[in-house]
């Protein structure tokens, strides 16, 4: 292949990449704006959705399109679930203290991944797509499910910009963000705002891998990755910030499509990460994060 | 009083591997292997004490200085037919300057961020045993050849294969680094380490340079936990991958946790209890950590403190 659509094509892998990569990591940095904790366990919400969404997929019987739809509401649905209940019986008991919370959510890795290694088994499973149509390049053809991914994903973004800016729950939430206590003398009940963010942000990874589940294997050490990856976008982009994170899920994404592509994934991660080491060097608080007065 | 305190502490340090040698004698020799291999972990762990436990900084990317020390004592050793004492002393201070390089750039970040960092760098020093697996042999590792198995020193022959002098040589690292954590501690330097745990904006106010303490703090525990990769790769002739995985940092932080933060000899009985903790859970079933999860959260929901933590605070309040 040429150079000219050989980059194209590679451009097209990142985007997908890039796509869904900022919808897990915007759950990251949603739950560390609201929360001021990180959530070790992301990942494995992240696989919990895609295993949610093999199951669905594999227990209806009729087109795949009906599986696929169904898990898309079914995934984030249940993983939501989930992390409520771990956030309730969990991190609340610990005050959401940061550092506590840190290693809360690795045992909350622990156990989610184990359990579902002793549930799902060892397997990697992969998830027939919900349709299948080529679009035909001059050079290649493409698949057009990785393409409805990419708008998927615009639908999905634009959604979460509309209920965090545009309703109710996104005020309560904002308010929480800006200040908790303040929040708390208007009669929100900041522990109920907390269990929910928590799920919304364990939903939109689960959203995310819903996504890719019909692409890549399902698996259940399929959460370190993404983990990983969002992690490093949601320090570039400045931690809380989401312009940060979703210009920095698009680079990222994109650079680790491509370089992925070019020469090797070991390399593309390697890079990725030493891109982190930099903006820490001479941007430590990210693109788009603010100094702390 | 403090004199007394000082002394029955002392005397506790010095009884733990007291206690250890008579075990020596006990023990069959299957067990002499696990517990060699525990006291190496043990080593490790109060490496990661040193940074976690006294100065309070959250590492999740231990694994890559064990791994350091582990790959620069097998690596010469394999390719290049170094002698075992001679590839030690290398691995320590390479360790050493890996902890220095990485401590320089990742405590430009704070709290969240410092964790998220060491994570990513171990990442990519875990990425990186799969890049160069032409050296390394990647995943399925090196096993150290048979010149490496044994070794003169002081015209004395030591045999690796002895079950028993590897037992005695992890035993002799163990000590050292127990009493060495424990004067360090006791010392102006681990005061400052401490102050910076409890209130480091009240200690750079003071005229402290924080960044200078936490950064020897760093070297300190980087090069312990270097030191103990090295033994591991000599005394078990095997280095890979695994060793630099994530799931090695958390056991760290595990041992520590379990063990009692911030207590000299907390990690080395965390490790102990966590390894036949999981050795019980991993013949029940293959989804043994499984507990490593459950144990954590149950520790830091209900028993912060951990094993030696809790009994300082309700009586022993002399132990270091």
């Amino acid at each position: 292949m040429d150079p000219g659509p050989f980059l194209l094509l590679a451009s097209l892998e990142g985007l997908v990449q890039a796509a869904v990569l900022s919808l897990s990591a915007l759950g990251l940095c949603l739950v560390f704006g609201v929360m001021r904790v990180v959530n070790v366990a992301h990942g494995e919400f992240y696989m919990l959705g895609a295993v949610i969404a093999w199951s669905v997929g594999h227990g209806l019987s009729g087109h795949p399109l009906a599986g696929f739809l169904a898990a898309l509401v079914a995934a984030p649905l249940m993983t939501g679930l989930v992390a409520f209940t771990a956030d309730q019986m969990i991190l609340r008991k610990i005050n959401h203290n940061p550092e506590s919370t840190i290693v809360a959510t690795i045992g909350m890795l622990y156990v989610i991944q184990q359990s579902v290694l002793i549930v799902f088994g060892p397997d990697a499973r992969s998830m027939e797509p919900p349709f299948y149509f080529h679009i035909d390049f001059p050079w290649f053809g493409y698949s057009g499910y990785k393409m409805s991914v990419i708008l998927m994903t615009m639908v999905l973004l634009l959604a979460v910009w509309y209920v965090i800016s545009q309703t109710r729950l996104g005020l309560i939430m904002r308010a929480t963000r800006i200040d908790r206590e303040m929040a708390q003398v208007f009669g929100i009940s900041t522990g109920w705002v907390y269990g929910i963010v928590f799920a919304a942000g364990a939903s939109l990874a689960a959203l995310g891998a819903v996504l890719v589940a019909p692409i890549r294997q399902v698996h259940y050490l399929m959460g370190l990755d993404p983990l990983l990856m969002s992690f490093i976008v949601v320090i570039i982009g400045g931690l809380g910030s989401m312009r940060g994170a979703l210009l920095a899920a698009l680079i990222i994404g994109m650079s680790d499509g491509i370089v992925s592509m070019l020469f090797s994934p070991t390399l593309a991660k390697m890079i990725s990460t030493m891109l982190v080491a930099l903006v820490l060097i001479f941007k430590p608080e990210g693109i788009f994060g603010h100094r702390k007065p | 009083m403090i004199q007394d305190g000082q002394k029955r502490s002392l005397a506790l340090h010095v009884s733990v591997p007291a206690l250890l040698l008579i075990l020596l004698f006990v023990l069959p020799e299957y067990h002499q292997l696990t517990v060699a291999r525990i006291m190496i972990l043990a080593v490790f762990a109060l490496g990661y004490n040193v940074l976690f436990g006294y100065t309070g900084l959250l590492s999740l990317g231990h694994a890559m200085f064990f791994a350091c020390g582990l790959y620069a004592a097998g690596l010469p050793v394999y390719h290049l037919g170094w002698s075992v004492p001679s590839a030690f002393l290398f691995a320590t201070v390479v360790s050493a300057l890996a902890s220095a390089v990485i401590g320089a750039i990742a405590l430009r970040t704070h709290a969240v961020a410092f964790m998220i960092v060491t994570l990513m760098f171990s990442q990519v020093a875990y990425l990186a045993t799969f890049y160069f697996s032409n050296y390394t042999n990647g995943d399925d590792g090196l096993v150290l050849p048979q010149h490496a198995r044994s070794f003169e020193v002081w015209g004395r022959h030591v045999d690796l294969t002895d079950p028993a002098v590897r037992y005695l040589i992890a035993l002799a690292l163990l000590t050292a680094s127990i009493l060495f954590v424990h004067q360090v501690v006791k010392s102006g330097i681990g005061r400052e380490w401490v102050a910076v745990r409890e209130n480091e904006t009240r200690t750079k106010m003071l005229g402290y340079n924080t960044f200078l303490i936490k950064f020897k703090a760093m070297v300190v525990s980087g090069t312990l936990s270097g030191t103990a990769g090295a033994a591991y790769g000599l005394l078990f002739a095997y280095v890979g991958s695994t060793f630099a995985s994530i799931q090695y940092s958390i056991d760290a932080l595990l041992f520590t946790l379990l063990g009692g933060a911030g207590t000299v000899l907390g990690p080395v009985l965390g490790s102990f209890i966590m390894f036949y903790l999981i050795d019980l859970f991993s013949s029940y079933t293959n989804a043994y950590l499984l507990a490593t999860g459950v144990v954590l959260i149950l520790l830091i929901v209900y028993f912060p403190s951990g094993v030696l933590g809790t009994l300082r605070k309700k009586w022993l309040r002399w132990l270091p």
